[in-house]
């Protein structure tokens, strides 16, 4: 009996100022797939369906167990990690697109950097004294945990930001996942003595205030991040921090 | 000389550790990584971290810790520097705490801890089950804080090809290549830190991620810095086999309570919830009372490995046994385990808080790595330090669960300021190495990465070459070796090595090319491949997760030393040194008394 396949179609795109063309590849079909397997089926015979020999794809990934963030793409149209997309649950043929609302590298890859220059921009850490022996950190109720704790398992994969109508190549908007860490430093003891610089950063250009309230983000979140709360809950920060200022005539 | 200059190569624990350290000191660091930093491998880690704090009032020390530590890793880890890190870690715990860890709590708002493999003791700190993700947020948010203040420049996107070592064989600078303009330039310093992590994808299917190839410890190991305890990988008893990787099931399953078994009836087809409790076989509970199903890792891994091959009473259908924590409160798994029950459910499409977990032993830790000394994470390249799971100090035979991470941080902590000392105390600073040292490398390095692109006659697919590796060093070099099947691996590793000169390359390209990467990084994972298989064949005793049937006794008398292996004109010699034990008196390692 022959191996039953199945096929994928692929956008590749040599470098960002080179042109697009979709690639089409039959793969042979094994039990608990996913997509990174397809993507090293591919590697190890780098032929398209019509014989055409071509290169294999690059695609960013790395734990393949989802807590890295790294192989976000468009599967199938929607923004989601290619570790977790098992082959069994996706209508075929399978589609893979890089991500549209960062700068393209190479098929697959993007430059999330971005996202990592707004999490500076916005102070997102706890400025401690040292690292030192200085005694042990701040006393913490376990429902305060219970709320951080799922906001710090943010992977900064960025499908928040693919599927948000704000963000765009031209446009600052830091996106869900920055508000929400935020929202996670500000919550710290000793993060709350500093959440006045972090607020202030979201009220600049591309701060809260260009959230449209879409709430495509939390759809999208692969770690079920309560993101519209984050955007809620920091968007009254900001508001309250604005309204401290100017009474204090800042 | 002027103000120093530090690399940092590699981005996770214990690369952003000394990287803090280094910046704190107030000298500015180059941190080199393949990935962006927050994507390293220790956001795998899951279960928890170890600091003897002794919140819970059971009496622990860190003593203790350091006893189970040693005791844990079969005698063969050098005591001070272990002594050192158990001493230290419950300072560490509480710098992450600090630093803003969401650590789980108790109702009082202090830490809580939980119980891990090898210890009678709630000893491990934990959040959620995603507590490496936890703790390398919480350094990277630190770096990035440097970052922002011009004490840290991030070179991410690049991959270290080697050191650039002086005439009289100091280390002076790194070679890299930048993985999208595939540019390969040199960069001096005056001391590099490595922290390139595990080395599992030699094995193929690991539970590491894509990055651990081990290919930084390979090419400095070929540019003459010693790799100690090859043969000491640790294979975990609990993870879901999967053809891209294998996915860990943390031992902090088991930690909550989670209980290992098969069906007593061997080739029972009924699914695992419908077997009734007295037709179950807990046979780690059966077979070592005192530990239970928190047995150390080597012996839980050949407790199943027998259970399946010798008594032929794994699960019908593939080779796997249960682990079961369905009888665990809900609220509890959820609060405590969600982040590994979550891949399960994502990976299997079962949810585990209602149907046992099938899971099988993978290739998991790298206890050996790097030689570095008893002190200052050192190599014996002057210049070159090593520090995290890519060294081989604090683990010994076997590692204790969630000892990684702090092992991690450790030795972060102490490289970094070794790094600092010795860089400060050089007579003479990179900046008057003459430029024809830096040029000689990067040209050696140029040449190797041409030579590639320039074979048009190349036949052999690096995956495939890669795979067939991976398959002959986890199916001979891990659970159990005999010699003839270690040596039978050597032959077959030099057909492979043979087969890589006739590689083809298939992308030529010059942007972003990842096949050439990864070509360059099998050359490197081949001769690992080869200490590693080595180091095995002629440790002719039986040690932590070091297993020969036909050894199977620890032998002190003749094996109570360190492997050193070292690479002299492509050739690979393996001698001794002691092993330190001036603080405990090796004795019998034993899980099976009764409790």
């Amino acid at each position: 009996m022959a191996d039953k396949t199945f096929i994928v179609r692929i956008k590749r795109q040599q470098r960002p100022d080179e042109s697009v063309r979709w690639e089409e590849y039959e793969l042979r079909y094994r039990p608990h797939m996913n997509v990174i397997i397809c993507l090293r089926d591919i590697a190890e015979k780098p032929f398209t369906r019509s014989g055409v020999e071509s290169t294999p794809v690059s695609y960013d990934a790395n734990c393949l167990e989802e807590v890295c963030g790294a192989c976000a793409m468009l599967i199938n149209g929607t923004a989601r990690q290619a570790c977790t997309a098992l082959v069994d649950d996706l209508e075929k043929p399978i589609r893979l697109e890089p991500l549209t609302k960062f700068p393209l590298v190479r098929d697959l890859v993007v430059d999330r950097s971005k996202m990592f220059e707004d999490l500076k921009r916005t102070h997102c850490w706890i400025p401690i004294d040292g690292t030192y022996d200085i005694g042990e950190g701040p006393r913490m109720a376990p429902s305060v945990q219970e709320k951080g704790y799922p906001l710090s398992r943010c992977i900064t994969c960025g499908n928040c930001l693919e599927v948000c109508p704000k963000v765009n190549q031209r446009d600052p908007f830091v996106g869900a996942a920055i508000v929400s860490q935020v929202r996670l430093f500000n919550m710290h003891p000793t993060g709350a003595m500093h959440s006045a610089e972090r607020l202030e950063a979201l009220m600049l250009p591309g701060g809260i205030a260009d959230c449209d309230n879409a709430q495509n983000c939390v759809k999208a979140c692969p770690k079920g991040i309560p993101l519209t709360e984050s955007l809620a809950a920091v968007n009254g920060q900001v508001l309250v921090h604005a309204v401290k200022s100017w009474l204090r005539g800042e | 000389m002027t103000q120093p200059k530090i690399i940092v190569v590699g981005g996770g624990l214990a690369g952003l550790m000394a990287t803090i350290r280094v910046a704190e000191s107030g000298i500015p660091v180059d941190l080199f990584s393949i990935v962006p930093v927050k994507r390293s491998h220790s956001v795998c880690a899951q279960g928890g971290i170890n600091a003897a704090k002794n919140l819970k009032g059971e009496g622990d020390s860190t003593w203790k810790h350091f006893d189970d530590t040693i005791y844990g890793g079969d005698f063969l880890a050098n005591q001070p520097l272990v002594k050192g890190m158990c001493e230290a870690a419950p300072a560490i715990i509480d710098l992450l705490d600090r630093m803003g860890v969401m650590f789980n709590r108790t109702p009082e708002g202090l830490l809580d801890f939980r119980r891990f493999g090898g210890t009678l003791y709630n000893r491990t700190a934990f959040a959620g089950a995603t507590t490496g993700q936890q703790l390398l947020y919480a350094l990277d948010e630190q770096v990035r804080r440097f970052e922002s203040e011009d004490k840290v420049k991030k070179f991410e996107g690049w991959t270290f090809l080697s050191v650039v070592l002086d005439d009289g064989g100091v280390c002076r600078g790194i070679c890299g290549m930048d993985l999208r303009t595939m540019e390969i330039r040199t960069f001096p310093c005056d001391a590099a830190i490595f922290c390139t992590g595990g080395i599992g994808v030699v094995f193929g299917r690991s539970t590491n991620s894509v990055v651990c190839t081990g290919s930084a410890q390979s090419a400095l190991f070929q540019q003459g810095v010693y790799y100690a305890n090859g043969e000491f990988i640790q294979v975990h008893p609990t993870a879901i086999p999967g053809e891209d990787k294998c996915r860990l099931m943390s031992e902090s399953a088991r930690g909550e309570g989670g209980r290992v078994w098969v069906p007593k009836q061997a080739g029972d087809k009924r699914a695992g919830k419908d077997i009734p409790e007295n037709e179950r076989f807990y046979f780690l509970e059966d077979w070592y009372p005192k530990y239970g199903n928190l047995v150390p890792r080597d012996v839980a891994t050949r407790a199943i490995h027998k259970i399946v091959f010798e008594m032929k009473m794994g699960l019908v259908g593939e080779p796997a046994v249960y682990l079961d924590v369905t009888h665990i409160p809900r609220e509890t798994l959820d609060r405590k385990l969600e982040g590994i029950l979550e891949i399960y459910e994502k990976f299997v499409g079962v949810d585990p808080r209602e149907e046992p977990m099938k899971v099988f032993p993978a290739m998991h830790y790298t206890m050996g790595g790097l030689w570095v000394d008893n002190q200052n994470q050192a190599t014996n390249v002057p210049g070159i330090y090593a520090a995290g799971e890519c060294e081989y100090q604090y683990h010994g035979a076997n590692r204790l669960g969630a000892n990684s991470l702090v092992s991690c941080i450790y030795g972060g902590m102490l490289a970094g300021p070794a790094a600092v000392r010795y860089a400060r105390g050089l007579e003479s600073g990179c900046e008057n190495v003459p430029g024809a040292i830096f040029e000689r490398e990067r040209v050696r390095q140029q040449d190797i990465t041409d030579a590639l692109l320039n074979q048009h006659k190349g036949t052999e697919n690096p995956i495939t070459i890669w795979r067939e590796m991976g398959d002959i060093m986890t199916e001979n070099v891990t659970v159990i070796r005999y010699n003839a099947n270690l040596q039978k691996t050597l032959v077959k590793l030099d057909e492979l090595s043979e087969r890589f000169t006739r590689i083809n390359l298939q992308d030529r390209t010059q942007w972003a090319n990842q096949t050439l990467n990864f070509v360059r990084e099998l050359g490197n994972m081949l001769i690992l491949a080869r200490v590693i298989t080595m180091g095995a064949l002629a440790r002719n005793e039986t040690r932590g997760a070091h297993y020969k049937p036909d050894f199977p006794e620890r032998d002190d008398a003749n094996w109570l030393k360190t492997t050193k292996a070292s690479y002299n004109d492509g050739n690979i010699q393996l001698e001794y040194e002691p092993v330190d034990t001036s603080l405990l008196q090796p004795r019998e390692r034993k899980y099976t008394a009764k409790a």
